[in-house]
């Protein structure tokens, strides 16, 4: 694409592999933390709350940095992984982390929301035609909140799309490896004449985030109306 | 095969303390709302765990609190059928009558899935979701999908409750196919007099979490110090034939040599049919009475009088269509000097005996 500079294009392209692997690899746990939250009533209840919730409420500069002393080399976690040859730090992988972590609890709001719209009825009525509990869950409770799952799918990927302050932090801002589309649109606006090309990336953004929510109206719509039976 | 119940269960608001045992047929919980009998289907199927007690389906077990067994509720083979039929709105009717055959076990005796949905007639609303039947066939397909579980015992939550009365009239002879025609033992629960009157094999009457009565239906409808639901549910239930249709709209019954008339039934003649006579329907008289409206006129002996602290008598009287039961006041019943053994007269008026309480193809006793 000629329109766009070759690193304003392995920006966008970073992101959008960042955003797809982040929301593709935490929905899976977004899904059973929402079912967990809406369904069980476990002691430790109130702290999974909290702290799937702490991204949305810390500074994310402050994730970034609780992500580097844990994930980075020299962190707890960071220096086991890198024996198995899993770094993050300073990696594509890394932004990928940080992004799924911050988008993390608008997935898990959004399906938990979902999940308390199903009638537990309906799960009993399963269990009474003798389907065992993940059967139920498979046969009743997922399809139903199907489009919970993709409304909260989609809005992951945008708020990855979006993540700046804990990805900088957490991975740096190298061109090519760790420079996403936000981290992108902040070096040009430090460099001078830097302006053009950071208005194409934002130009670029709000495309990316409208057709993520267009598309997340028409799927939901589409995923409702299968549920309602219409 | 028999399901035997014992239950003893603490509620915030009552005591559940329960024990019977239901013959195969119809087994009727019977009782005002909160005298515990969904806490009861609910202990049945696995869904409430009670503090103690044993469930057993002939001679399988499915609980037993103190041998420690506990069958969660998708082993116990069940066919449970809700208040809100509780489809699942995401799959066909289809998919939804299909949903029990997944998961019942291999070698599992299977209804006929075409069977089930003639005799249910459902067939043209296979490909349509939930959403778009109406209360009725809803609760048809809900029906259906609990014979093609392939269940050893049925439980019916107040089925009918939440329809209206065509809709109840249009489903309660559906139950009574079921209770005809399927082996396995069926627990029913309502506070319906006319569905106890039309279904009930037996019937276990129900007050604050105990069993105050068992036994059947025309013997526990006709206890007034049960009346579970109230005394407007008193009434005899009598078996008759069907004897004739009439061109001026009226169907001719015989019972025991006496004859009854009321209003058209579909029945066809020699056909047996149970009729519910509330007994606040009924009236009586000291000698035959003359120039009355009513048609049905039988004579009978007073067999006793029950009264309690209101102004209110029942009174049973042995006619030769079987015992029927008279709701008077107690200064009517003084005024015409009832006493046991007396001779008298039942008076009903044709059109007091309401289709709902009049139920067909009765196969037991």
């Amino acid at each position: 694409m000629g329109w766009l500079g070759p690193e304003e294009w392995s920006a966008l392209m970073l992101s959008l592999r960042v955003s797809f692997w982040a929301t593709v690899v935490s929905l899976p746990f977004g899904v059973f933390v929402a079912y967990a939250l809406a369904r069980w009533r476990f002691p430790g209840r109130p702290i999974l709350n909290g702290l799937v919730h702490l991204p949305l409420i810390l500074p994310p500069v402050v994730t970034g940095y609780l992500l580097l002393m844990t994930f980075g080399t020299q962190g707890p976690v960071g220096s086991l992984l890198a024996q198995v040859g899993i770094v993050f730090a300073f990696r594509w992988t890394g932004a990928a982390l940080a992004a799924g972590i911050m988008a993390f609890p608008l997935m898990v709001r959004a399906i938990r929301l979902s999940i308390e719209a199903v009638d537990p009825k309906l799960e009993q009525a399963g269990a009474t035609l003798g389907a065992p509990r993940p059967l139920v869950f498979l046969t009743v409770t997922l399809p139903m909140i199907l489009p919970g799952i993709i409304a909260g799918g989609i809005l992951g990927f945008a708020k990855a799309m979006g993540e700046f302050g804990a990805t900088i932090t957490f991975v740096s801002n190298i061109p090519g490896q760790t420079q996403t589309l936000p981290s992108a649109v902040y070096a040009f606006l430090q460099v001078p004449g830097g302006e053009p090309a950071a208005l194409r990336l934002v130009i670029v953004s709000i495309v990316v985030a409208m057709g993520a929510l267009l598309l997340s109206e028409v799927v939901g719509r589409r995923a409702a109306a299968r549920v309602a039976g219409t | 095969m028999s399901l035997s119940v014992k239950l003893s269960h603490r509620l915030p608001d009552m005591e559940l303390d329960v024990a019977f045992d239901a013959p195969p047929g119809v087994t009727v919980l019977f009782g005002r709302s909160g005298s515990g009998k969904t806490t009861i289907v609910n202990a049945v199927a696995g869904l409430l765990r009670p503090d103690a007690g044993r469930v057993a389906v002939g001679d399988w077990v499915l609980f037993d609190t103190e041998r420690g067994r506990w069958l969660p509720p998708h082993r116990r083979r069940l066919g449970y059928i809700f208040q809100e039929g509780r489809l699942f709105p995401h799959l066909t009717v289809r998919q939804n009558l299909a949903y029990g055959g997944w998961f019942a076990p291999r070698g599992a005796h299977r209804e006929n899935r075409d069977k089930v949905v003639e005799m249910l007639g459902i067939g043209h609303l296979l490909d349509r979701r939930p959403a778009l039947l109406s209360g009725g066939e809803k609760q048809r397909v809900a029906i259906g999908r609990a014979l093609l579980a392939s269940p050893q015992l049925i439980l019916a939550d107040e089925p009918l409750a939440a329809l209206d009365d065509a809709r109840k009239a249009e489903i309660l002879p559906y139950f009574e196919r079921l209770r005809d025609e399927v082996s396995v033992p069926i627990l029913y629960v309502t506070h319906s007099a006319a569905e106890v009157a039309r279904l009930a094999t037996s019937v276990v009457a129900l007050q604050d979490g105990k069993a105050v009565r068992h036994g059947p239906a025309a013997e526990v409808l006709s206890d007034p110090a049960v009346a579970p639901a109230g005394v407007r549910a008193v009434g005899a239930v009598l078996q008759a034939r069907v004897h004739a249709h009439h061109a001026d709209g009226l169907t001719e019954l015989e019972a025991g040599g006496d004859h009854l008339f009321l209003p058209r039934i579909p029945h066809r003649p020699g056909e047996t049919v149970r009729i519910r006579i509330a007994a606040q329907e009924v009236i009586l008289a000291n000698r035959k009475p003359d120039g009355l409206s009513a048609l049905n006129v039988l004579q009978g002996t007073v067999l006793g009088i029950r009264s309690g602290e209101g102004p209110g008598a029942i009174v049973s009287v042995q006619t030769r269509a079987g015992m029927i039961l008279a709701r008077i006041t107690r200064r009517s019943s003084e005024a015409l000097g009832l006493r046991q053994g007396m001779k008298c007269h039942a008076v009903i008026k044709t059109v007091a005996i309401a289709p709902e309480d009049i139920g067909g193809r009765v196969i037991d006793t």
